[in-house]
C-alpha cells in the first residue's frame, strides 16, 4: 500500500472508531506507547471548548502551494523595492545577498552541484508561496507579524525580482502568485533511506586506518576549550 | 564476549577476566604505588590525615536553596554555543554538554537549544491550542484542558537532524559536545495526541497536519497523519516538572525518533489538511541536497547513530591502566540492539555492553571495560538498531551523499588518543 492510501486508511478507521460503533472502536484500539495494557479512552471526554471563526481566523495565517490560506490583497516589485529598503536589506543585504551571516535571498551565479553552493529563493526554493507564507509569519526579524498583506505580496514579488524571476514592472496577487512556476521545484524528491549502512564486520575489516583530517588543525573550535581537558572538574 | 539473544553482553560477565584483572594490579609495582601515595597526600591539603572545614562547620540548612542547583565544581557543564554558526543568538544552537552526561536522561538545563527566533516567555494561564481544518470539530484548549486528558510518561530522546553537520567534509570542532551534542534524552510527560483529536474528530481526508509554534518564528512543520496516529504526543512535563521554557513550555509537540525542528515547541495551532504545506522550514532548509543537485525533503527520521563519550576530547586518560570506556547509542526507528567498539580505526571489533533500560527512541548506555598500554588509539563506536540497519562511515556516507546536505550525518566518529592520553577528533580516509 502506497503511504498516502495507508495513511487515508488509517485516518479512515480512526474517523469510523470516533463516529458511533464501540465495537469498531476497540477494534481499532491501541494501547498506549511505552505502556502496554492501559487502553485510550474510546469516547469523547468532552474536554475543551468550540473555536469561534473569530479565533481561527486571528491564527489561521498558512498558506500553501495550491492557494489554501492566501488572503486578498497586493503588492507590486516597486512597492516591495522601498519596503524591502527598509525593512529587510540590513540584514539580507541590498540585493538580498545577505550580510555577515544572515541568510542571503539569492542563489548567486553557481550550481547546486558545486562545492557548498549558495541556496537561494530563485535556485533553490520550490514555491513563491512559502516565500508568502515566510514572511507573513516571521519577518522582519525582531517585528514578525508587522506587514499588513499587501506589504507581504510586494516584498515578495521584489524578492522575486531579485531572483530574477518576476521583472520590474510586475506584481503580485492571490492569482497571480500561483502562475510562478520556481526552477528548482521538480529537483525535490522524496526521502529514499536507509540508502546507506555499515556492515558488522568484527575481524580485519579494513587496511590499517589512514587520517583524512583532524580537528585540531582546523582551529574554529571556540578558542575557551583549550587546556580545559577536564570540564566536569573545576 | 558473552552475549545474550538479542546481542546484548551479560552484566555479570568481566571481559578482562577476574584473574587476569588481579595479575595487572599486582604487576602495577610497589615502587610506582608508592610514588603514587606521596604525590597524592602532598597535593591534598583536605584529604586524610587532614579534617577539612566541611567536616568541621555547619553547612547551609534545608531550604537554602528552594530549588537545587548542581555543585559550583560542576560548572563548567554546561550548554555552549559555537559563535561563528549563526548570525543572532536567537536564531541558532546550544549544545548538550553530552561526554559529561551520566546515565540516560539528559538534565532538563543541559537540553540542546535550537530556536529560530529567540525563547519564548509563555504565560500558560494566557496559552491555547486551537486545532481547526479537516476536522469534525474545531476546538480550543487551554493548558488546564490538556491536563486533564488522560497522561503518560515515555523516555525518548530529541535530536536536531543537523547534529554533526558540521564534520560532512572533515574533522572540524575539537569537542565531542560540538560534534554530536545537538542530541537530549528526556522523560517526556503529556498526552498522546491521538488522544486529544476525539474531541475534535478527523474527516477521512484529513491526511496531513500543520503544527505550529507560538514563538516569533510561528515555527510551522508539515505531519504526516501516519505518525500523528501512531506515536505523537502533547507534552507539558520533562524530567518530573514543567517543561522548560527552552524546550518549548507550556506546551510542545513529540514526535519521537523524528527532526527535532518537528517537535514544535510553544505549540499554540494544529491545523489539518489534505496535503503537506511545504514550510520554509521543509523546503529551503531540512531538506539535503545531493551531488546531483537533487535536494532530499520530508526526511523525517534520525537513523541509528552512537558516540563514544570517554575517552572523548574533553574526556582524556589520565595514564596507562583500566578505564570502563562509555558512550551512548540512540535510533530514531526503535531500540538500540548492539554497540560495537574499535581501537583501531575500525580494523577490529569487540561488542560493548549495554545498559538497561533500553527504550526505544531514546538514549542508550554502552560501556567497554578496557586497559591502556599507552599505544595511541582511534576509537570509534557503531550502533546497530532492532530494525538491522548498521550505522556507517563518515567515507560511506560521503560517497553516496556528497558533502552539501547538512543534514542527518550520523556516521562513526573516531577519537584519536595519542600517548600522553590526550584525545582528537579524527577523520579517516
Amino acid at each position: 500500500m502506497s503511504s498516502s492510501n495507508r495513511a487515508a486508511a488509517i485516518a479512515a478507521a480512526f474517523v469510523a472508531a470516533i463516529a458511533s460503533a464501540p465495537e469498531i472502536a476497540r477494534a481499532q484500539e491501541k494501547t498506549l506507547p511505552g505502556q502496554p495494557g492501559i487502553a485510550l479512552p474510546v469516547q469523547s471526554l468532552g474536554i475543551g471548548r468550540p473555536a469561534t471563526k473569530d479565533e481561527i481566523k486571528g491564527w489561521d495565517i498558512d498558506v500553501r502551494p495550491d492557494g489554501h490560506g492566501l488572503p486578498a490583497g497586493k503588492g507590486s516589485v516597486k512597492d516591495g523595492e522601498a519596503l524591502y529598503q527598509d525593512r529587510c536589506a540590513a540584514c539580507h543585504g541590498e540585493f538580498g545577498e545577505g550580510k555577515d551571516r544572515w541568510p542571503a535571498l539569492i542563489g548567486g551565479s553557481g550550481k547546486l552541484t558545486d562545492d557548498d553552493p549558495k541556496k537561494g529563493v530563485g535556485n533553490y526554493w520550490p514555491y513563491a508561496t512559502t516565500l508568502f507564507d515566510y514572511i507573513k509569519r516571521a519577518m522582519p526579524f525582531g517585528n514578525a507579524q508587522s506587514l499588513t498583506d499587501d506589504e507581504v505580496y510586494a516584498i515578495t514579488a521584489y524578492v522575486l525580482h531579485l531572483n530574477d524571476v518576476l521583472k520590474q514592472d510586475a506584481a503580485l496577487d492571490r492569482d497571480s502568485i500561483l502562475k510562478i512556476k520556481l526552477p528548482n521545484a521538480a529537483n525535490f524528491v522524496p526521502d529514499p533511506r536507509p540508502d546507506v549502512q555499515g556492515t558488522l564486520c568484527m575481524k580485519d575489516c579494513r587496511p590499517a586506518a589512514e587520517i583524512h583530517s583532524e580537528a585540531r588543525k582546523i582551529g574554529v573550535t571556540p578558542e575557551d576549550e583549550r587546556n580545559k581537558k577536564r570540564p566536569g572538574v573545576d | 564476549m558473552p552475549a545474550d539473544d538479542k546481542g546484548r553482553n551479560r552484566p555479570d560477565e568481566n571481559p578482562l577476566g577476574r584473574r587476569r584483572f588481579l595479575a595487572a594490579g599486582a604487576a602495577a609495582g610497589a615502587a610506582a604505588l608508592a610514588a603514587r601515595t606521596a604525590q597524592a597526600t602532598t597535593d591534598n591539603k583536605a584529604g586524610p590525615p587532614a579534617v577539612p572545614d566541611w567536616t568541621k562547620q555547619l553547612g547551609p540548612g534545608v531550604g537554602d536553596r528552594p530549588y537545587g542547583t548542581p555543585s559550583p565544581f560542576e560548572k563548567n557543564v554546561v550548554r555552549r554555543t559555537v559563535d561563528w554558526l549563526t548570525a543572532s543568538k536567537e536564531s541558532s544552537v546550544s549544545f548538550t554538554p553530552i561526554a559529561e552526561q551520566m546515565g540516560i536522561i539528559t538534565p532538563s538545563g543541559l537540553h540542546f537549544e535550537r530556536h529560530h527566533a529567540g525563547r519564548a516567555e509563555i504565560d500558560p494561564k494566557q496559552h491555547r491550542l486551537v486545532v481547526h481544518g479537516l476536522v469534525e470539530r474545531e476546538m480550543v484548549f487551554t493548558m488546564e484542558d490538556i491536563r486533564r486528558f488522560p497522561a503518560i510518561s515515555v523516555v525518548r530522546f530529541i535530536e536536531c537532524p543537523a547534529n554533526g553537520g558540521m564534520e560532512w567534509r572533515g574533522a572540524q570542532l575539537e569537542r565531542c559536545q560540538y560534534v554530536r551534542g545537538m542530541i537530549s534524552c528526556s522523560e517526556w510527560t503529556g498526552v498522546p495526541l491521538r488522544t486529544v483529536l476525539r474531541e475534535t474528530g478527523l474527516k477521512p481526508s484529513a491526511k496531513w497536519m500543520l503544527a505550529e509554534g507560538a514563538d516569533a518564528a510561528a515555527m510551522t512543520r508539515s505531519v504526516p497523519i501516519e505518525k500523528v496516529l501512531d506515536d505523537a504526543m502533547l507534552c507539558y512535563g520533562q524530567n518530573g516538572e514543567a517543561i522548560r521554557p527552552e524546550q518549548g513550555y507550556p506546551l510542545r509537540l513529540l514526535l519521537p525518533g523524528w527532526e527535532g525542528n518537528m517537535s514544535v515547541k510553544w505549540l499554540r495551532r494544529l491545523e489539518f489538511g489534505d496535503q503537506p504545506w511545504h514550510t520554509r522550514e521543509e523546503t529551503s532548509k531540512y531538506t539535503d541536497l545531493m551531488p546531483d543537485g537533487k535536494a532530499r525533503q520530508f526526511t523525517w527520521f534520525m537513523e541509528a547513530n552512537s558516540v563514544v563519550t570517554f575517552p572523548s576530547p574533553e574526556r582524556p586518560f589520565d595514564g596507562k591502566g583500566f578505564y570502563e570506556m562509555s558512550g551512548f547509542a540512540w535510533s530514531g526507528l526503535g531500540r538500540v540492539k548492539r554497540v560495537d567498539v574499535s581501537l583501531d580505526g575500525g580494523r577490529n571489533w569487540q561488542t560493548a555492553r549495554l545498559h538497561d533500560p533500553v527504550h526505544a527512541k531514546a538514549l542508550t548506555r554502552w560501556t567497554m571495560p578496557m586497559r591502556w598500554n599507552g599505544e595511541p588509539l582511534l576509537v570509534m563506536s557503531r550502533a546497530q538498531d532492532e530494525t538491522g540497519y548498521v550505522q556507517p562511515s563518515i567515507a560511506e556516507l560521503r560517497k553516496v551523499r556528497g558533502t552539501n546536505s547538512i543534514y542527518h550525518n550520523n556516521s562513526m566518529l573516531t577519537w584519536h588518543v595519542k600517548p600522553g592520553g590526550e584525545v582528537e577528533n579524527v577523520q579517516l580516509k
